[in-house]
């Protein structure tokens, strides 16, 4: 029975001591007991905190997991992601609606299931993927998809599909997950040998300058995609004045094709912990948080468990390794459902308790981050360097990969291919050898660094995967010869428009005016000015967008028009009398014509 | 002076005239032009259709009905450069604020149940006479090709002036901040 949504709110609020800063909990908690926020709730958290209602009302309608209406006890949430797609997501999507007898966005009679689309979740080495309530269901096909409700129906209780675990800490009592880390080649710098609790050791021997030079002379760069040199942001960070100072770990990785952080928060959480108490100490923060995306929630018990172990052994908390005065300790904030939100400044602007808009920059993180106090923002994976340089050293960790990008680098590959998976592998490394590594043959195109990143054909595949070629945060996707480039676009173009938060026009009516150019273009109704209007567009994007979305989600479109130019020109024509081959005019006065009763004398 | 001087012609489709109003601004220079051009088909001289091929159309408003797109496409026909003149024809203006509700609604709205509406048969017109609307206002753009564009509400006469004088001397046009600046 659920409760009336007002005094479960005021509850909630009381839970988190009326602090703002937490509504994503509140609402996480309200959604939970709910299954809505309505706006009795929203009514009821805006008095209870103090907070204008607009704030509370915001949030609900911005983040994928919070609604007002309604959803079924259970959630079905498909990953719509172009991986899932390609590898059955549309069967598994007819087998859920005909054995639900529902449409996507629609909730049973019942009121037992909800079925949803929902962006990447991070499972494209075991598409088709869904997230079921908190569970994570892999390798979905239709039959399983129609065995997986009827179960559901007998048990009402999305954990008990879980039969077989996956490997590592997967099979972890508080992880308990099918879901599998499919690691294909570890290298020698993240998943190297283990050495719990050195770094931290070396680290607290040095002075925070020190540590701060040993990450600039490692050239350690970070490893969220933008590659910015981690030493000095933390140096901006120190310098900067503030009362507080904070060190967030982005573990919201929301680039679709991008898996490497869940298998990090899986196998290497203490490596990543270990990271933030050093960069806490490099910059003088005490509070570090990690942003854990929602997606990753099943992760989230195992993830308290760990930080309450090195509570115990000392490694957070008063006096960190005997340390004198270095007190640190770490909170994990669970997101929503954004992808936005990977960005840090609408990263921050989450973790404050607010829609996931992005800030303008200047002034960046390092001088005015989270609640105004100087944050430094890694990945995952940065972090997870960062322990091994004071493991080995600076000049050990440099050896590694090129000149302007050192160390090694994750993959996750995911598509057509023979070993989806995680790599670690030297900066410098060729597309070509990680291809051949995943065994992908027939491969038609590569899309490197996910959407945002850029779709490159065979004739570039002797680029090097580094920051000064082909930049990537990781997501390798692999097309063979039978998948079409321009349907493959079209699913980026409308992920970025569901994805943009609609502050900035030109990223919010940008993306639209891709994607409907793409569609002119696959409708075979469209022009060459189209295509020139496709690099007009993304050149504005870039230009004018206020954060690395719009910034770079032009770049599907405007890099497969490189690589794939004769895709798209076999496609346009001139209409010879200079009319507008997308404008119907039989479709167009349809409906008046409808309404009158009249024919048109035009059409 | 050319032996045979450049034809225009210009026309307001879903607009206000406002455009062509401001056209007349250009005042005394309108003498001017009229060394430099002939007018065709225009509510300037009322001429109903074209008589010859021109060399610029001036687009005044965008498509809201059929009779709109035939006018436009007849434009693309006879003109070798056409000129989206003013917000509504460049982006839909005013009347594109229709493009938030069906068509059903607007016309439910504008013929049967608005407050001011007296119609006992409670039908919407079927008069031939009436040209069937669009389901959205269009910009003219995106009916035909436009080969130029001058936004405004209404784009200043001098504007107006200048980007014809550039277009018919074949000129680069010269248009300081002070003619393209709106707010």
């Amino acid at each position: 029975m659920t409760k009336p949504s007002e005094a479960v709110a005021r509850q909630a609020c009381q839970d988190v001591n009326l602090d703002p800063t937490r509504l994503l909990d509140v609402l996480h908690i309200v959604q939970k007991e709910c299954r809505c926020v309505d706006d009795s709730a929203i009514d009821a958290i805006a008095a209870e905190m103090g907070i204008p209602r607009v704030r509370v009302d915001g949030a609900v309608t911005f983040y994928t997991f919070f609604t007002k209406e309604p959803v079924g006890q259970i959630t079905i949430r498909l990953s719509s992601d172009i991986i899932d797609r390609l590898q059955g997501a549309q069967e598994v999507a007819d087998a859920l609606t005909d054995e639900l007898g529902i449409d996507f966005g629609q909730i049973t009679a019942d009121g037992l299931f909800s079925l949803h689309w929902t962006s990447c979740i991070g499972m494209s080495d075991q598409a088709p993927a869904a997230l079921v309530g908190d569970t994570m269901v892999t390798h979905l096909t239709a039959e399983t998809a129609r065995l997986m409700v009827r179960s559901l129906r007998e048990h009402k209780h999305p954990p008990k599909l879980v039969q077989e675990l996956g490997d590592g800490k997967n099979a972890h009592p508080l992880v308990h997950t099918m879901v599998k880390n499919n690691i294909r080649q570890p290298g020698s710098i993240i998943f190297g040998p283990i050495n719990r609790g050195e770094a931290i050791r070396k680290a607290l021997g040095m002075t925070p300058v020190e540590v701060i030079r040993a990450m600039k002379t490692s050239r350690l760069r970070g490893r969220g995609g933008a590659g910015f040199p981690a030493g000095l942001k933390w140096e901006f960070t120190r310098a900067a004045t503030g009362d507080r100072k904070y060190i967030i770990c982005n573990a919201d990785e929301g680039e679709p094709g991008t898996f490497k952080d869940r298998v990090l928060l899986t196998e290497l959480p203490d490596r990543i912990f270990a990271g933030m108490t050093i960069a806490g100490y490099a910059i003088g923060a005490q509070e570090g948080i990690v942003y854990l995306r929602g997606e990753y929630a099943y992760l989230k018990p195992y993830l308290e468990e760990v930080l309450a172990q090195r509570r115990v052994e000392g490694w957070l908390g008063q006096d960190i390794a005997g340390k004198q005065g270095y007190h640190f300790d770490i909170r994990i904030q669970l997101g929503a459902g954004a992808y936005i939100c990977g960005e840090e400044t609408s990263l921050i602007s989450s973790l404050e308790g607010t829609r996931g808009d992005p800030k303008n920059r200047p002034p960046f993180p390092a001088q005015h981050g989270y609640l105004g106090y100087p944050t430094v923002v890694n990945n995952c994976e940065t972090l997870c360097c960062v322990t091994k340089i004071l493991e080995n050293g600076a000049a050990t960790f440099s050896e590694f990969g090129t000149e302007q990008s050192s160390g090694t680098k994750l993959l996750s590959i995911s598509g057509d291919c023979t070993a989806p998976g995680i790599y670690e592998v030297e900066f410098g490394v060729s597309l070509q050898k990680v291809l051949e590594m995943a065994g992908a043959t027939q491969v038609q195109a590569v899309q490197v660094g996910g959407p945002s990143g850029q779709l490159i054909g065979p004739d570039q595949f002797d680029r090097v995967l580094c920051f000064d070629d082909l930049a990537t945060g990781g997501s390798i996707m692999i097309f063979d010869q039978s998948r079409k480039i321009l349907d493959i676009v079209h699913a980026f173009m409308e992920f970025f428009v569901e994805e943009s938060c609609g502050y900035c026009t030109p990223c919010r009516v940008g993306n639209v005016l891709l994607k409907e150019g793409l569609q002119r273009v696959l409708d075979g109704r469209g022009e060459p000015a189209d295509l020139e209007q496709f690099e007009q567009v993304g050149a504005m994007m870039k230009a004018c967008s206020r954060c690395g979305l719009g910034q770079t989600s032009w770049r599907p479109v405007v890099t497969s028009l490189q690589s794939f130019r004769d895709q798209y020109e076999s496609r346009v024509a001139d209409d010879p009398d200079g009319f507008r081959r997308s404008f119907d005019l039989k479709k167009a006065v349809a409906t008046a014509e409808k309404i009158t009763g009249r024919k048109s004398v035009h059409a | 002076m050319p032996a045979t001087k450049p034809r225009i012609a210009t026309t307001s489709l879903a607009g206000c005239f406002g455009c062509h109003m401001s056209l007349l601004d250009i005042d005394e220079r309108i003498l001017q032009l009229a060394e430099l051009v002939d007018f065709d088909k225009s509510p300037i001289d009322d001429y109903k259709q074209f008589t010859q091929h021109c060399a610029v159309g001036l687009i005044e408003g965008g498509c809201c009905n059929e009779e709109n797109v035939a006018v436009l496409r007849d434009f693309r026909t006879h003109c070798d450069v056409l000129v989206s003149i003013g917000d509504c024809a460049t982006m839909g203006g005013i009347p594109a604020l229709r493009n938030m509700v069906t068509i059903e609604e607007c016309m439910q709205e504008a013929y049967v149940s608005g407050p001011s509406v007296y119609n006992p048969s409670g039908k919407v017109p079927d008069n031939p006479e009436v040209p069937l609307l669009l389901d959205k206002v269009y910009p003219a753009h995106e009916v035909v090709k436009i080969d130029y564009h001058l936004p405004g509400c209404p784009p200043p006469a001098d504007t107006l002036f200048a980007a014809l004088v550039a277009l018919l001397s074949d000129e680069p046009i010269k248009l300081p901040y002070q003619l393209i600046k709106y707010d």
